[in-house]
């Protein structure tokens, strides 16, 4: 990967557009490598939700009013804003949900209730977050379809030679894979399983929550059917997250949520549905939230997600050198180059309940537990992983810290 | 260990029944047992309780399972402290009486780790005799009660 190709970041000068880092944690400096989990906020962002709800907050898409104006053209243009960072065809296939989950969910109901039945399959991987397993498993075993796992490798990388047999016992209908793992921070090459998946008449859905953050995500390049991402991941609000989906497939779907603002016209006997997006906006959206939203995109293409994805790499290197001297440590996951900004380890068999509290109390904020991936966490043989992830913010010497903390750890245990 | 807070927390008698637990195992052909789960972060204990000539008092319980130091040695302590009660006695155990056996302060999501094995115990007696179940049940999910 060309990595020196790219204009480099200045993560100490964006670090200060970071309210949350001007404290201490337990008396000590704060090293936020949980960022994989939830991105911390700038600023720039802040500022933008607090301005809208100060100058044009309103209800959208009803009132007359100057300020409902305002607010509906606020929404909309974040709406914009998540198409261009997407690079999706139509800002009307942009539908906002709270998540990534709730747009995977939409996906499964709205489209596998009616899509799916005995004999069809839908296809995962065993390296897929909760969020793009737990909605498949429930609505094929719903509609009498099967739920297929493919395994994986050390690296996270789904064993394709599975596919022939999975083809032919099945009809494929669905096939559901993240771009970049949570757990093993895996960046994927989708290029083949999508393929196959339109090879098979299947549609092809991908959870991007971990990699929008991270790298440029163009739905047009990946081919798939359907993108879902979180805003909380990359900078901006809890509570809001994008669903893009093909138009002709979400035309012709039925609606997720029911109420008011996605219907077209309302009669006792019948009721029709809205046009795209607002059939899958039922009630009262997110409107700051998504407002906020649109103000992290800014933000990271200001930065750039090139010099963002370069920055990660250089941090996972440094990351996977540092920790492999700690003694005792195993490490999981693919080299550096292959890596977003997220190392998952185990410390000797110290659960990483313990891992995480003893560095908290350092100011070394990591993620420990299963991190959404229990079928993962059952291939490694383990109940539990401490994941360390790092972000634009994070400087080096945060996993210097917590390679410091990671001794004080063993020296606990010893 | 310098840092006080740190001291405070892993202390040793904590250390000391996560090393060595007491009563770990499994009591074949038990006459009580439960399986509990913390979802959070995928601790796993189950108990298992013999009873005496009566068929109430406890005259062996063990426990068996994976989880962070916090859970196990909590566990390893309820084992002690619950040997030769009655079952409705440890139905009725306060959940303080174990905090103060622990005595570490725990945050909201270690004190979940810190009850696994209690609620358990309870789960198990609850099934066995009808005793009734323990407070907060609702935060673990993953308790399977069949």
């Amino acid at each position: 990967m060309a990595v020196t190709a790219h204009a480099k970041l200045d993560a100490r000068a964006l670090r200060r557009d970071f309210p949350i880092f001007e404290q201490e944690m337990h008396g000590k400096p704060l090293a936020y490598l949980d960022s994989a989990n939830s991105s911390q906020k700038p600023r720039q962002v802040l500022d933008a939700v607090d301005r809208f709800y100060e100058t044009s907050y309103a209800n959208v898409h009803r009132a007359v009013h100057l300020l409902g104006e305002r607010a509906t053209s606020a929404l909309e243009h974040a709406r914009v804003r998540v198409r261009e960072l997407l690079n999706a065809p139509d800002a009307r296939e942009v539908i906002f949900v709270r998540n990534a989950t709730e747009g995977i969910n939409l996906v499964a109901y709205s489209w596998g209730l009616n899509n799916l039945g005995p004999g069809d399959a839908v296809v995962v991987t065993e390296l897929e977050h909760h969020s793009n397993f737990v909605p498949w498993q429930y609505i094929a075993r719903r509609q009498g379809a099967e739920f297929l796992m493919l395994t994986i490798d050390e690296n996270g990388d789904p064993d394709l030679s599975e596919l022939e047999a999975v083809a032919r016992d099945h009809t494929v209908k669905v096939v559901a894979t993240n771009l970049v793992s949570n757990s093993l921070g895996t960046i994927h090459d989708l290029a083949p399983l999508v393929s196959w998946a339109h090879e098979q008449g299947a549609i092809f859905v991908c959870d991007a929550a971990q990699a929008a953050p991270h790298m440029k995500v163009d739905v047009r390049a990946i081919g798939a059917d359907f993108v879902a991402i979180s805003g909380h991941k990359m900078c901006g609000p809890s509570g809001i997250g994008a669903l893009w989906g093909r138009g002709e497939l979400l035309r012709a779907m039925e609606p997720f949520l029911l109420g008011g603002h996605m219907i077209n016209s309302v009669r006792v006997d019948k009721t029709t549905w809205g046009e795209l997006p607002h059939k899958f906006e039922a009630g009262t959206s997110p409107i700051a939230e998504a407002v906020g939203l649109g103000a992290a995109v800014d933000y990271l293409e200001a930065v750039g997600l090139d010099a963002i994805e370069a920055h990660e790499h250089e941090l996972a290197a440094y990351a996977l050198g540092r920790l492999a001297e700690v003694p005792g440590i195993t490490l999981y996951g693919p080299p550096a180059e292959r890596r977003a900004g997220v190392v998952s380890f185990n410390l000797g068999d110290i659960h990483p309940h313990d891992v995480a509290q003893i560095l908290d109390l350092q100011g070394v904020a990591i993620r420990a537990g299963h991190h959404c991936c229990q079928p993962l966490m059952q291939k490694l043989g383990v109940a539990a992983t401490n994941r360390a992830s790092f972000y634009l913010y994070t400087l080096p010497e945060e996993i210097d810290q917590l390679v410091d903390g990671l001794h004080a750890v063993r020296k606990v245990f010893a | 260990m310098s840092d006080p807070a740190l001291e405070s927390l892993y202390r040793e008698v904590i250390l000391d029944h996560y090393k060595n637990p007491r009563g770990h195992g499994v009591i074949e052909d038990a006459d009580a047992e439960a399986e509990g789960q913390n979802p959070l972060c995928g601790d796993e204990v189950s108990v298992y309780v013999a009873f005496g000539e009566d068929g109430e008092t406890i005259d062996d319980v063990k426990f068996s399972g994976r989880g962070c130091a916090i859970s196990q040695a909590a566990t390893s302590m309820l084992m002690e402290m619950t040997k030769g009660r009655t079952a409705q006695q440890v139905a009725e155990l306060d959940k303080e009486e174990l905090l103060a056996e622990i005595g570490v302060p725990l945050t909201p999501v270690r004190l979940k780790c810190a009850m696994l094995g209690l609620t358990t115990l309870k789960v198990a007696l609850h099934k066995a005799k009808g005793t009734p179940l323990p407070e907060g049940l609702a935060g673990f999910d993953d308790l399977e009660l069949t």
